[in-house]
């Protein structure tokens, strides 16, 4: 028995011996070669990150010692025009007391009138009493208020959207909500004109911008129309490369709107969404207030995404994004600025929701808006040497200097003692 | 210097108060002694920068739940692909919003796979977050209730609501929460003033008087030359950041950053390197190994270097090592940015702060940063330092040229809390709740302790993680505790590493000592269901452990 056993294993044995005669020389060597490293790694010393550099350790001393940063801040000349603040004493309402100056208001965005109104007031001292002040807590974590709540159900109605979601500073809410859907790889298409709130969104989700002039289809068709070459190029990255535009329904830095229709015909072409900042013209523009959608009577949800912020006409602090439950939905776990950030407090949220209901009950406020500012526009046209820059309707109007003094800084200053007038 | 060892007869000091005669604070709490068993560390080297004991300790996990916590992902894992599987298939009915049908050939706005964690793991234990209330979020809170009927993909309010629910969840922690008081009238009275809104920018019509008066007396609170408030505490962050560093400088960033200093540090533009959390060894290498080599491939040296940390971290409940950040500071030339959101009105003996607890001088950090949001019971954010630092501020910041200030109420708010902390208000109000949340801290933690659950951080923070690691116990814990009245924040992954899930107290001055003894004794009971009581009173000490090599790492953005 133990002799067959024997037998056997020196029948594997020869078979072995066999094929190592049998295998090709250049297979022999490749397996030598590796079991030769494969001990060297075993008995070799493990290696940290080699030093980068053979400096002996006075030597580094030295130049630990030598070493000079520059001062945490460049000094900032005394006559920094923005470094003295105007003092407004007392609410910034129509008329406002500047540095002890009476003046009316040309400078609030306060559109609707609803800084000072009664009612608004009421609601957010009742607010007040039921539940203090601050939130003390992200949304999460016991920060949801049921008038947040109210707040998100008012405003997707109102917008007639599916669902709306708030957040507690304005320029927090566009500067999060791009993030969240357009990461790195992702091309963005935006205007020239766009906001700060904006680029600042932009340059946190690191995508590719690409920048159209301001209003201007035809350099935006081009850039798609090059996009979509690319496109063709690398049809696997173009299936998982998704493409947004961004614009404002009314511009900050220049007053015009944005051609809506032609944008929608665009995005359908060229399969891109849409991402709209009403900041100045939810509750300016449109029968309703509903901004530049109904302007120019286009279906709410052709628009994946319209972001606005608060502080505008509804008088009150935060921002608010909204649109359909698919896109909405996503930012409530991926939007830094409200995830991460504490809740709006409840009085700034009752004073919103007053404020709207005072913009659902009287629609004529917008007609009146609308007149006024097409009175002033008028009005301000014939001034010599002062250009006016900014729709008819638009409630914020850029006056520019017909022709410039030379240098930035004689504008400035040419501009500022026409404001300190 | 020489360090006394603890004698057995001292009474041990609360945040560094000493305090009146014995039992003379609210609530009839008695100073104890230090259990024996307990190992106070005293940091012999450094020459005795710290005047008292810095107890920190973050227990090791043990083998047995490390294994079952995985295999607990690993299971609820492949329930996650069978379920995604039957619902590509159509067997199960997707919840799922979807895309418009004109938009279905459009690129998809979310890959399947990023999503993957929300829908399988996250919306089974959903319920636990979210929660709206429907009061003040004071000690006790009302929250209204709700139910799902389809394992949460919808919720449905009842119209009921819980009532007086024990609220350890809310960032409440001198109790300033209030809707009645002299910060409520105040702010009232402001609010019928003032308005809501500011509808402009700091630059142009936002700065009114209330708001000069705010930043001085912010100034004053924090001891600093002049200070700047804004309307976010997330978006001082990442709004001033970019202001002070740019390309070309260096930042040094703990590893358990809060995303608002993260956003901030990579939207400046300058090189980021992370150091070890609380790690003051890979610190100093990393201060090193920049001065020393200069910038990446260039070789050029920094510009300048700032060093980013935070007061109390709010996951793990540590305290930054203050005193060995200065020293180092110091040593090597560069500026630190303090972020004390969760420790200013929470540590120091009259609630200054992080500063105040080390008992070391305000002038030494760069720029302290802090929110309004947590002690204070407002909403905002500020920055205090030298005079120089918020003048440039003042025209640079992206803040106050772009966004809006903050609203007036809120100031009043800020301004009347922030004078009864000082006790500029004529009462003793604001130093007896320091004290008294210092008491809460202490009490609470070592309750926990004794009954052997594992708490992660420092002694005397108010943020008490507890360690729960499993999947399944995370959503357990919550509700657990909801069905007996106290509302509790559990945290999980993303937020905090994937094995080491946990649930986080914040302790308020406004809890008293009958609520903390029905909390704790609710939490002993739920652990004891949950079997949560893994602590082995095996302490890592934190200093003992020799610095290796390997502990160096390096990141650049």
């Amino acid at each position: 028995m133990a002799a067959a056993v024997g037998v056997g294993q020196q029948w594997v044995l020869v078979e072995m011996v066999q094929a190592f005669y049998e295998a090709p020389a250049y297979h022999l060597i490749l397996e030598g070669i590796l079991i030769l490293w494969i001990i060297r790694l075993l008995f070799s010393k493990t290696y940290k990150l080699q030093e980068r550099s053979d400096l002996t350790p006075k030597e580094k001393e030295e130049l630990i010692e030598e070493w000079q940063p520059e001062p945490l801040v460049p000094p900032v000349s005394k006559d920094h025009p923005a470094l003295n603040y105007n003092i407004v004493s007392g609410p910034p309402t129509h008329k406002i007391t500047v540095n002890d100056k009476e003046c009316i208001n040309f400078a609030s965005f306060n559109f609707l009138g609803l800084l000072d109104n009664e009612k608004v007031k009421n609601a957010a001292q009742a607010s007040l009493k039921k539940y203090g002040v601050g939130t003390c807590g992200p949304r999460g974590f016991y920060g949801t208020f049921d008038v947040h709540l109210e707040l998100e159900e008012r405003l997707a109605k109102f917008m007639r959207t599916e669902e709306a979601i708030i957040y507690s500073y304005g320029f927090a809410t566009i500067a999060s909500a791009i993030p969240a859907y357009s990461k790195r790889g992702d091309i963005v298409f935006v205007d020239e004109a766009a906001c700060f709130a904006i680029q600042k969104g932009l340059q946190a989700s690191r995508s590719n911008i690409k920048l159209f002039k301001h209003n201007d289809m035809v350099d935006l068709e081009r850039l798609l129309k090059e996009q979509e070459s690319e496109d063709q190029k690398n049809p696997r990255k173009a299936r998982v490369t998704r493409r947004f535009i961004v614009v404002e329904g009314l511009y900050m830095n220049t007053g015009d709107v944005c051609p809506l229709p032609e944008l929608i015909k665009l995005k359908y072409k060229y399969k891109v969404r849409i991402f709209l900042e009403e900041s100045l013209s939810f509750g300016v523009l449109g029968e309703h207030g509903r901004g530049i959608t109904e302007h120019f009577g286009i279906n709410i949800d052709d628009i994946d995404l319209i972001s606005a912020n608060m502080e505008n006409s509804l008088a009150s602090i935060g921002g608010f994004c909204c649109g359909r439950s698919f896109v909405i939905d996503h930012q409530r776990l991926s939007g830094q600025g409200y995830c991460f950030s504490a809740s709006l407090p409840p009085l700034l949220a009752a004073a919103a929701i007053e404020a709207l209901n005072i913009m659902e009950d009287n629609p004529d406020i917008f007609q009146t808006l609308q007149g006024k500012c097409k009175r002033i526009h008028r009005a301000l046209q014939g001034i010599s040497g002062l250009k006016l820059v900014g729709e008819s309707f638009s409630p914020a109007l850029h006056l520019q200097l017909e022709e410039s003094c030379g240098s930035r800084e004689n504008d400035v200053k040419l501009l500022k003692r026409v404001v300190d007038y | 210097m020489e360090r006394p060892a603890a004698e057995p007869g001292a009474q041990p000091r609360a945040n560094g108060c000493s305090g009146a005669a014995h039992g003379a604070l609210r609530n009839g709490y008695v100073r104890g002694l230090p259990a024996p068993d307990t190992q106070i560390h005293h940091i012999v080297h450094n020459g005795g920068l710290y005047k008292k004991p810095f107890n920190e300790a973050f227990e090791e996990t043990p083998m047995l739940v490390a294994v079952l916590t995985y295999v607990g992902y690993g299971v609820l894992t492949l329930f996650g692909y069978l379920r995604d599987f039957l619902r590509q298939w159509k067997i199960e009915k997707c919840q799922n919003a979807t895309e418009r049908e004109e938009q279905k050939d459009f690129v998809p706005l979310y890959q399947d796979f990023e999503n993957f964690y929300t829908r399988n793991l996250y919306m089974r234990i959903r319920d636990s977050w979210n929660r709206p209330i429907c009061s003040v979020p004071g000690a006790k809170v009302d929250m209204m209730e709700r139910v799902s009927h389809d394992y949460n993909w919808t919720f449905m309010y009842t119209g009921r609501v819980i009532k007086d629910i024990i609220n350890m969840g809310s960032y409440n922690y001198l109790g300033f929460a209030q809707n009645t008081g002299a910060c409520q009238e105040a702010a009232a009275k402001v609010l019928s003033q003032y308005g809501a809104g500011v509808c402009s920018t700091r630059q142009e019509m936002g700065n009114l008087d209330k708001h000069e008066e705010l930043e001085k007396l912010i100034a004053r609170f924090l001891g600093v030359e002049s200070a700047m408030a804004y309307g976010m505490g997330f978006a001082t962050n990442s709004m001033n950041i970019p202001a002070l560093v740019g390309k070309g400088c260096l930042i040094l960033s703990d590893e358990l950053n809060h995303a608002s200093l993260v956003l901030g540090a990579r939207l400046s533009g300058a090189t980021i390197r992370i150091f070890k959390h609380n790690n003051m060894q890979s610190l100093e290498k990393l201060l090193k190994d920049a001065i020393v080599h200069g910038q990446p491939r260039t070789r050029r040296p920094w510009k300048k270097i700032l060093i980013l940390v935070e007061g109390i971290y709010s996951m793990e409940g540590s305290i930054v090592r203050l005193p060995e950040v200065i020293a180092l500071k110091k040593k090597y030339k560069s500026y630190l940015y303090l972020d004390e959101a969760h420790s200013i009105g929470a540590l120091g003996p009259s609630g200054r702060g992080v500063v105040e607890y080390f008992g070391l001088n305000p002038e030494d950090v760069d720029v302290m940063m802090g929110t309004f949001t947590k002690s204070f019971g407002a909403a905002g954010g500020y920055i205090g330092g030298k005079k120089e630092l918020i003048d440039y501020l003042r025209t640079y910041s992206h803040s106050a040229v772009y966004a809006a200030s903050l609203s007036p109420p809120v100031v009043e708010q800020i301004i009347t809390s922030m004078k009864c902390i000082m006790g500029e208000d004529g009462s003793t109000f604001g130093k007896e709740c320091v004290q008294q949340l210092a008491e809460n801290t202490r009490y609470f933690r070592r309750r926990l302790k004794e009954m052997g659950f594992i708490i992660y951080g420092n002694e005397d923070s108010p943020v008490v993680p507890l360690m729960l690691y499993m999947p399944a116990k995370i959503g357990a814990f919550g509700r657990e505790m909801l069905k007996r009245n106290i509302g509790v924040v559990v945290v999980g992954f993303p937020a905090t590493p994937i094995i080491e899930s946990r649930a986080r107290f914040c302790l308020s001055a406004a809890h008293t000592k009958e609520i903390l003894d029905t909390a704790l004794k609710e939490i002993s009971e739920v652990g004891d269901l949950l079997q949560l009581k893994y602590s082995r009173h095996r302490l890592v000490p934190l200093l003992d452990r020799p610095f290796d090599e390997t502990t160096y790492e390096e990141t650049e953005d």
